[in-house]
């Protein structure tokens, strides 16, 4: 098989919000850019196929101090409020550039636009335009497989497999910057398969850290075998079980481990939006045209019929854990190598509870803007000598296995992670003694993932991807068992409250072996008690 | 799931085969791509919002619809209004407006919570 070589001062993995705010920042910085999607940048992801609030607040002191203490207590105090400021700025500037030169079409209200939201489609089709005319090259359908380092450890390039040619590829570049969204598992939910978390397995194969890797419990409600999360609009709705009786204390949010409880009880909540008025109605048709696709496909009067609903994991996409972050531009503890969005811990504006909605995609933008200068800069830094370091890849499952043999792939990977990661009883209602044995099935498949086949070709980005879920899963639960308390979105049935000495963040690392250790939370002496 | 690429529709322009995430489309004899990979589709319904000629249906649930089903139906599609629904709904085509101009979904307080008695 050939293999395309190509040299860029900065590659951006991944074409969501956040790739190509990070591919844009990159391209006005003056670097080369290429930005490599496994899917197709301005579809892929979860906020292409959706719509999505924005956290986007007028700059003014008393507006932002509210903004920034409304969810403080649910994230367990956990963000960093010197970051929550700088999100708020990079946001309020993007919101605004977003009209001005992508000309998106913002709704006007009360006479002028409204950029509290933006619907999916029509946002990244015009980010899509608007980095190609910035001048960065775009490769669709070709996933990376792992990435290069130079003889220092820094980060140097990919390596990828372009699926609609038959092609690998190499990219030699000055800096790297994962923009892979989260993990989603495979669960269908809306956009979510291309988010496998691909890049934090990247990451950690170069040395990277993960933090905040708890906070991966997000379920989201969809009717019963579609795919349309939309969990907020379920805040009108009333919850039955399955005999037509009301479901006490079900809810979209503070109720919802009451509808996973009576999922895995008796497989059936019957719910209704029968709470929102006829303009609430027509603002949702409108705010949201894609809520409504199962319902008017399916023949289903949502406001009036009952219908079954399911939870489907959101996992990391939804959480607020990721690759660890430490310093302004979005740097890891790698150097050369950046994240950004989904992929990169939301733990600093989000703290420990749900990033979903209008704190990650303004986190996405943020961040985005910030890794892709902080690339940029770096690739500029390293001068003329970068372009003639010997590059080799760093990646383990499916390409340098330890031994050989043992014959797990990607389907025995799946297969665990649908037993052990997708039930509600093991990732969402949580109880160390259901943890710990579903993290001892994972650590297993990882064993023999790591002993297991070579892939090349077409067969290794989904030998891979399954890689990524599994690495993910195994972190997710080490962060989730060691932390012995209830924080933010992070509940432990047996240890229900929060806990003082356990006011710290988790790093949490390692590939064969895992560790945690705790953070100190940064960013608090900005906070108004 | 996917379930429809109507033929008589169809202008051949691969759109489909380049936008869709998960690569499920080949391109296909005549121009007229196929449904080679629906098992990865992720129902996100992309493909049909950039469809063109309103030539793709997505069946809103996450596994494929019987083979008689009226969701595979592109007659049944055409006369229902479904076929090209979503693209209609998001203001996409010549003509008109963009229904991001008018995307002001209502405003969203705290969840209800079920009482033990409706």
């Amino acid at each position: 098989m050939s293999t395309l070589d190509l040299t860029a001062d900065v590659v951006v993995v991944g074409g969501g919000p956040a790739g190509t705010w990070a591919a844009l920042a990159a391209a006005e910085a003056g670097a080369d850019v290429i930005l490599l999607d496994k899917g197709y940048c301005g579809t892929s992801g979860p906020t292409a196929s959706g719509g999505t609030g924005v956290w986007y607040v007028q700059p003014e002191p008393a507006e932002r101090e509210k903004a920034m203490a409304s969810r403080e207590a649910l994230g367990g105090f956990l963000q960093d409020r010197r970051w929550m400021g700088r999100v708020l700025d990079q946001t309020y500037e993007n919101m605004n550039r977003l009209e001005a030169e992508a000309r998106y079409p913002f709704p006007i209200v009360d006479g002028s636009p409204y950029k509290k939201g933006v619907q999916g489609p029509e946002y990244m089709r015009r980010m899509r335009s608007w980095i190609r005319r910035a001048g960065v090259r775009i490769l669709d359908h070709s996933p990376v497989t792992e990435l290069l380092v130079d003889g220092t450890g820094t980060v140097a390039g990919v390596r990828g497999h372009r699926r609609q040619h038959d092609t690998d590829y190499r990219v030699r570049a000055g800096a790297v910057v994962l923009a892979t969204g989260g993990c989603a598992f495979l669960s269908k939910a809306l956009g979510c398969d291309v988010a496998t978390g691909d890049g934090a397995l990247f990451a950690a194969e170069a040395g990277a850290e993960m933090s905040g890797m708890e906070f991966s419990n997000a379920y989201g409600i969809a009717p019963a075998f579609t795919s349309v999360t939309k969990t907020a609009y379920y805040s009108f709705a009333t919850f039955f079980r399955g005999d037509g009786s009301p479901l006490e204390g079900a809810g979209s949010q503070g109720g919802r481990s009451v509808i996973a409880a009576e999922l895995l009880r008796s497989g059936i909540v019957l719910c209704s939006i029968d709470q929102a008025t006829a303009e609430q109605q027509e603002q949702m048709r409108l705010g949201q045209p894609n809520f409504f696709l199962p319902f008017n496909r399916l023949g289903i009067d949502p406001f009036t019929d009952r219908f079954p609903v399911t939870l489907l994991l959101e996992g990391t996409v939804r959480g607020t854990g990721g690759i660890r972050i430490v310093a302004d531009d979005c740097a890891t503890t790698v150097p050369g190598l950046y994240a950004a969005g989904d992929a990169a811990t939301r733990e600093l504006i989000c703290g420990a509870f749900t990033g979903g909605g209008s704190h990650n995609s303004a986190w996405a933008m943020s961040s985005g803007t910030f890794a892709g200068r902080g690339a940029a800069a770096f690739a500029v830094g390293l001068g003329a000598g970068a372009r003639r370091r010997k590059l080799s890849g760093v990646g383990g499952v499916g390409i340098r296995p330890d031994s050989g043999g043992t014959g797990v792939g990607r389907r025995e990977a799946l297969d665990v992670i649908q037993r052990q990661v997708h039930p509600y009883d093991k990732n969402y209602l949580r109880h160390g003694s259901r943890l710990r044995p579903a993290l001892a099935h994972l650590d297993s498949v990882w064993d023999g993932l790591r002993g297991g086949v070579v892939a090349d070709g077409g067969e290794l980005p989904g030998l891979r991807q399954a890689a990524a879920m599994v690495a993910h899963a195994r972190w997710m639960y080490t962060s989730a068992i060691t932390r012995t308390e209830s924080r933010g979105m992070a509940h432990r049935e047996e240890f229900p409250d929060q806990d003082p000495n356990q006011y710290h963040r988790l790093a949490v690392g390692g590939l064969d072996r895992l560790w945690t250790r705790p953070e100190s939370v940064t960013g608090r002496e900005l906070a108004v008690a | 799931m996917i379930e429809l690429v109507s033929s008589s529709r169809c202008v051949s322009c691969d759109v489909c085969v380049a936008v869709c995430p998960t690569n499920v489309f080949d391109t296909g004899p005549g121009g007229i791509p196929v449904i080679a990979r629906q098992g990865d589709c992720q129902t996100c319904f992309m493909c049909e919002a950039h469809c063109p000629a309103d030539a793709l249906f997505v069946a809103p649930v996450t596994h494929p619809v019987p083979a008689d089903s009226p969701l595979r139906d592109e007659e049944h599609l055409a006369a229902s209004g479904m076929l090209g629904s979503y693209r209609r709904e998001i203001g996409w085509g010549r003509g008109r407006k963009p229904g991001a101009r008018l995307a002001v979904g209502p405003e969203l307080g705290p969840a209800r919570i079920t009482p033990s008695a409706v």
